[in-house]
């Protein structure tokens, strides 16, 4: 953390001839400081305003940008993100009303805003271009968008700095431009807020997961990948920005001060998005996400606690699957028995488990990668084992690799899964259906990881992680707490893969692979895990969501989706290896920063529930 | 070498005293080496005892044989009567904790949550009942963190129960390996090392706390290289040299024995580079007249050992 204390660094750091100014160090470009407000403030009211003009003049490009005065899609998308750096330039210079939006950070979210705001024009520019083939096909509008987003960064790069620079830190006594710019982006830790009465931090926690569902639900319904992209760039910017301006440090607070409430709200938000969709398209998409993000949950338990890197973790996903679609009365299961679904998942639970612990108990005793690399063996023997298990290669149990087809839709207490169903004067579709169930199995999961992380047993998976021969002399059995975590981890996947085996209605080897385009597999979930942060609840969710909507919305990137995904985990790894939701304690581990900022009262970092 | 066993009678030592600890013709063997050779070792309740001896003695490997890190290749430990299984979990369970010659903290995990690792053995929450969190586990996990809040008081580390214990100063860290060992509530402490780096001040602060974790009547076997640390705090001292017991007694009788100094500084031998002149050096010494040669000379030089 940066040092606070504005007035050392200004007297060392800021040029002679500049006026005394104490608020933090020169921004980017040296501006005056009223002519950057002012060129800040107009730059975003233009922007909005080009927002109410054509962009470009035929339909052709997707979203149909040419109407004066109804802003559409990426229009819409540039709008906000204009508004929000108004809004928050205002909160910064004091404006009431506005002043709970920047407790942290003043400036680092104008430049972040406006670089977001910036990316969403130039990018709609630059596909315009693309798409119907040069600049000409834009419209005055589209100009003036692009004009005035640029004069918006330029006004905020001019803005002076949260903080001043470090006197004690050499190479900022004469900071180029590149320092200076990352310095601008830097901010103060918010003060602690002002005590609210209850019922508005319930209401505050309330509103923001209504947000969060807008938001959420307003990137899996882009019809489109231009705007995802463009939807992709203003989050991401306006997340970070949200952080920076100390927004999101206060609402983790409140999170933190009310666990269950959160938990509760949380639910509530996931499970109202079944009824803002008018059809199944998006929530087929949906299911399978939430499929994704409760395996990589499962996966964190084995990854992120007990540090077992298990690289065929999608296995135990099959074997569950697989279980469930032999008992499910499928014409194509060579049982041919229909279990009711709660014995179906108790079947699929049950033999993942007993898979897990069969391929844990030799294979614990390894470490590191020499576990990876036998994980990854098992989970190919499991594929190819289900392929040759056809009735030539071996006994006929799985038709190989056609798999078993038609499994038939779930009926719980009279309730059919494959039909519609109206419920509060809205139609919920198969997929719906199956996404509130899985969701049943997301707060189960949740809730599991949640209990184990905070007790006895969590606390010995990650003195285990951390270092196994301290922990065999505090009394630990390793080899039996890390099983455990490994047994766990695949009653979980197990317990997933049972509704999978419904939602995809049929079961085959290849969905269960080290890598494919498709997530999930063995490779994706890791990579979930690890891009939303390990050993945090919200962050495989966040991960498996992201990496799941990524390719699914973004079909034109085809061939080029594994590089693409390689190269962005290079990046991750390099500039936030704590992943992208990480809390304070893994920001903590990553990051070698001193801890100087002593808890104080509120929940700690231990993960104790005493 | 002969070895010799001086059990000195155990001074202010209250009547009733049971062995705690009793290690017989413990040998250790990698391959062709032998690291420890036939060391038998008792320690009683409530008493300190010192283990001494030149770098690659074999203290660290003895003690691993005692926590169960090593299967000694001959003899046996008892605890309490009874032999001690070669799983270093089970040896902890059975009451020895132990300390790292390397600070061997979880390092990304709070000071709390270190301490609350140590209460593992003691507490038998598993994962069922941490997922049904009914009465029972809520009292366990209160008592263990009453448990550990107390030893963190004990050791003065209450106030940094939130921090991680990687960015604790490396005096508190020392502190906090001691509160850990401490918390699976053992008979006896085995301490690697316990002032390696320390200042003066941080070294008295550790032998005040080592006292002060006898008081509470779990016995002490220290390794140190700290001379004047070692014959302050311990009733009783074993030297082992190139992996056999030399000696072994009251702190007096381990200083004034000859053959732990010939140990520590090496007897002078013909032909060799520089010996000539360490020799002189060394008799300038004796001459200056820093009193009895064996303990003074030690506790200054605890490392020129030949070794």
């Amino acid at each position: 953390m940066a040092t606070t204390n504005p007035e050392a660094g200004t007297t060392t750091a800021a040029a002679p001839a500049e006026p005394l100014d104490v608020t933090g160090a020169p921004g980017t470009l040296r501006l005056p400081p009223k002519a950057a407000r002012l060129l800040t403030a107009a730059g975003a009211v233009g922007t909005f305003a080009s927002t109410m003009l054509a962009w470009t003049w035929t339909a052709e490009f997707p979203g149909d940008l040419t109407y004066y005065g109804s802003p559409v899609d990426l229009q819409t998308l540039t709008l906000v993100g204009s508004l929000l750096t108004l809004a928050v330039l205002l909160a910064g210079n004091g404006v009431r009303g506005l002043r709970w939006l920047t407790p942290g950070g003043k400036t680092a979210p104008v430049v972040l805003l406006a670089l977001g705001t910036l990316g969403v024009v130039w990018f709609t520019a630059g596909a315009i271009a693309v798409v119907l083939g040069g600049i000409v096909n834009f419209e005055p509008g589209m100009w003036v968008a692009v004009l005035t987003s640029l004069a918006t960064v330029v006004g905020a790069l001019g803005l002076r700095a949260d903080l001043p620079f470090d006197p004690a830190d050499p190479a900022l006594r004469d900071p180029g431009a590149w320092q200076r710019f990352r310095h601008s982006l830097k901010s103060a830790t918010p003060a602690p807020a002002r005590e609210l009465p209850g019922w508005a931090e319930l209401l505050t926690i309330a509103v923001m997961f209504g947000i969060g569902l807008f938001v959420f639900t307003y990137g899996i319904d882009t019809p489109y990948g231009e705007l995802f992209i463009g939807f992709l760039i203003l989050v991401s910017f306006g997340a970070t920005a949200l952080a920076r301006a100390g927004l999101s440090q206060r609402l983790s607070k409140l999170t933190g001060k009310h666990r269950n409430v959160t938990f509760t709200a949380a639910f509530v938000a996931a499970a109202c998005f079944p009824f803002t969709q008018s059809s199944d398209q998006y929530t087929s998409v949906a299911a399978n996400i939430l499929i994704f993000a409760t395996v990589a949950l499962g996966l964190n338990v084995v990854v992120g606690l007990a540090g077992l890197l298990d690289l065929g973790y999608v296995a135990f996903l099959g074997v569950g699957a697989y279980a469930a679609a032999l008992v499910s009365g499928s014409d194509t299961s060579v049982l041919g028995v229909e279990f009711p679904f709660w014995a179906a998942v108790l079947t699929g639970a049950g033999a993942s488990l007993v898979f897990g612990v069969v391929i844990g108990a030799p294979t614990l005793r390894l470490h590191g990668d020499y576990l990876a690399i036998v994980t990854l063996g098992f989970g190919e023997i499991f594929r190819i084992g289900m392929e040759n298990l056809d009735g030539s290669s071996g006994p006929s149990v799985t038709n190989g690799a056609n798999g078993i087809a038609n499994i038939p839709d779930l009926v719980i207490l009279g309730f059919n899964f494959g039909e519609d169903h109206t419920i509060f004067g809205v139609d919920i579709g198969p997929f719906a259906n199956y996404y509130l169930l899985m969701l049943v199995f997301t707060l189960i999961i949740v809730t599991i990881f949640r209990r184990a992380d905070r007790s006895r047993i969590g606390r010995a998976w990650v003195a285990v992680r951390e270092d196994e021969t301290a922990a065999r002399a505090m009394g630990i059995n390793g080899f039996r707490v890390k099983l455990i975590a490994f047994a766990l981890g695949a009653t979980l996947a197990g317990m997933a893969g049972t509704v999978q085996a419904h939602v995809t209605s049929s079961v085959t080897p290849e969905q269960y692979q080290f890598v494919e385009v498709v997530p999930p597999n063995s490779a994706f979930l890791l990579a979930a895990v690890i891009l939303g942060g390990m050993g945090t609840v919200s962050g495989p969710l966040v991960g498996a969501s992201l990496l799941y909507l990524i390719p699914a919305k973004l079909q034109f990137i085809g061939d080029y989706q594994l590089l693409l995904f390689g190269l962005a985990l290079v990046l991750l790894m390099r500039y936030r290896p704590e992943g992208l939701l990480a809390d304070r304690r893994k920001k903590l581990e990553f990051h070698d920063t001193g801890q100087l900022d002593v808890p104080t009262g509120g929940p700690g970092l231990s993960k104790t529930e005493a | 070498m002969t070895t010799t066993t001086t059990t000195g009678a155990p001074r202010s030592a209250p009547a009733g005293r049971t062995d705690v600890l009793r290690a017989s013709g413990v040998t250790m063997r990698f391959g062709g080496l032998t690291a420890v050779r036939g060391v038998d070792l008792a320690v009683d309740s409530g008493e300190i005892v010192g283990l001494i001896g030149p770098n690659g003695a074999g203290k660290t490997t003895f003690f691993n044989c005692l926590t169960g890190l090593y299967i000694p290749t001959e003899g046996q430990v008892s605890y309490k009567g009874t032999v001690l299984p070669h799983r270093s979990h089970l040896v902890t369970k059975a009451g020895i904790a132990r300390t790292f010659q390397n600070i061997r903290l979880f390092a990304n995990m709070t000071v709390l949550e270190n301490v609350l690792v140590g209460r593992h053995t003691r507490t038998k929450e598993g994962l069922l009942s941490a997922l049904l969190r009914g009465p029972g586990f809520r009292k366990a996990e209160r008592s263990s963190e009453e448990k550990a809040m107390e030893l963190l008081e004990f050791t003065g580390l209450a106030g940094k129960r939130e921090h991680l214990a990687r960015n604790l100063p490396y005096g508190e860290q020392r502190k906090l390996e001691i509160a850990r060992a401490l918390a699976s509530e053992p008979g006896l402490l085995l301490l690697d090392e316990p002032t390696a780096g320390m200042t003066a001040g941080e070294t008295s602060a550790t032998r005040d706390l080592v006292l002060a974790v006898r008081e509470q009547g779990t016995a002490v076997l220290v390794i140190e290289h700290d001379m004047r640390f070692i014959f302050n705090l311990c009733d009783r001292v074993a030297v082992l040299v190139q992996g056999e017991k030399l000696v072994e007694g009251s702190p007096e009788v381990v200083q004034a024995d000859e053959r732990v100094v010939a140990a520590y500084l090496g007897t002078p031998f013909e032909g060799e580079p520089g010996e000539a002149e360490a020799a002189e050096v060394r008799e300038a010494e004796r001459a200056t007249g820093t009193g009895p040669a064996a303990g003074t000379a030690a506790d200054e030089n605890p490392k020129g050992e030949r070794s």
